[in-house]
């Protein structure tokens, strides 16, 4: 990992830093989901 | 140039947009139309939340589906201009990431129609998956220039799903809006095939102008036309929808078969020259969207 450059070094933590925020809002995404669903079977 | 060999480059950076790009966004919109329209088409009202939810396992299903076909067709994409800046072929990510994604999303996407929908759509979307990947990606597609005849099928699964999820069922009319994308695929597909020069050949795989000719191909069109008439018109007379479908999709059917017929009578082997076929290929779009639009209209007017 002492190989990348500085350059290399800040796409890389661009691309997982919107990796992460993508992955959060999903996952925010899917709790509203699920606890739609679960009120829906309630019905 | 020492760090490239160090870079883990394909699975660090690949972006959200490369997994995002892996599902076939544009193939989405089809198979989520299909499905919502089967879905609003059946007899029996479901809850809107969990309409949403089904419509969203069969886009999550079909997108796996499209992961899991550039995962293992990444050599053949390279090798053609039009994909060969997909994820994979490109560079972006790892064949690893690729299969990971396409494995997790298809699973999430069955489980979830099973335990929030019903067990019978989510058997016939792990079928549709599995069909487009393993029958038509891995066996035929570079065995057979029928190979895009299969890979309808795989589209045809989506409003079958929507009515399944709707009535726990499978009934006549989705057999028959199945079989309908099914028979409809040849003659759209083909119709582009005669007039773009696609690198299929060049990659290895035997799409039938390129093996068979453009006259076999023409007649080829002809010959799925006619049964996807019937098929489309078959509803109406069948009893299991109304009047507003009925013309609508015998108007939109004999417009298709006319077009048809008119590539069928071509001759031209200049693909600049080639307006039937364009025509042909641009209609057969808005058929299908029109044809599913009017099995709606027909159950909601």
């Amino acid at each position: 990992m002492n190989d990348f450059t500085p350059e290399q070094l800040a796409e890389i933590r661009r691309k997982q830093k919107s990796r992460a925020l993508v992955m959060a809002l999903l996952l925010g995404a899917l709790v509203m989901l699920f606890y739609a669903i679960s009120i829906a079977k309630m019905l | 140039m020492a760090s490239k060999a160090y870079l883990p480059a394909t699975t660090v950076t690949a972006d959200w947009r490369d997994f995002l790009a892996l599902t076939k966004p544009r193939v989405l919109t089809l198979v989520v139309f299909t499905g919502l329209c089967g879905l609003l088409a059946a007899p029996v009202a479901i809850n809107p939340v969990l309409g949403f939810t089904a419509v969203l396992c069969i886009a999550l299903g079909a997108g796996a589906a499209g992961a899991l076909n550039q995962w293992y067709e990444a050599d053949l994409d390279a090798m053609m201009r039009r994909t060969a800046d997909r994820p994979l072929p490109a560079g972006r990510m790892d064949r690893q990431s690729a299969l990971h994604f396409g494995v997790g999303l298809g699973a999430f996407s069955v489980i979830l129609m099973g335990l929030a929908v019903n067990v019978l759509a989510a058997a016939i979307l792990t079928v549709s998956i599995l069909f487009y990947v393993v029958v038509y990606t891995v066996w035929l597609k570079r065995r057979t220039p029928q190979n895009i005849v299969i890979g309808g099928a795989a589209g045809a699964f989506p409003a079958l799903i929507g009515w399944a999820a709707a009535t726990g069922r499978v009934e006549t009319l989705p057999v028959l809006l199945f079989a309908l994308v099914f028979l409809w695929t040849p003659p759209h597909f083909w119709a582009l095939a005669l007039y773009i020069n696609t690198d299929y050949a060049r990659a290895g795989v035997p799409m039938l102008p390129a093996v068979a000719g453009n006259r076999v191909t023409r007649g080829q069109i002809m010959l799925y036309t006619v049964p996807m008439v019937i098929a489309a018109i078959a509803p109406w007379p069948m009893g299991l929808t109304g009047a507003i479908y009925g013309v609508g999709a015998t108007a939109l059917s004999l417009i298709f078969a006319l077009l048809a017929l008119r590539v069928g009578l071509s001759r031209e082997d200049d693909q600049a020259k080639m307006k039937p076929e364009r025509q042909l290929f641009a209609f057969s779009i808005l058929y299908l969207f029109g044809v599913f639009g009017l099995v709606v209209a027909d159950k909601v007017l």
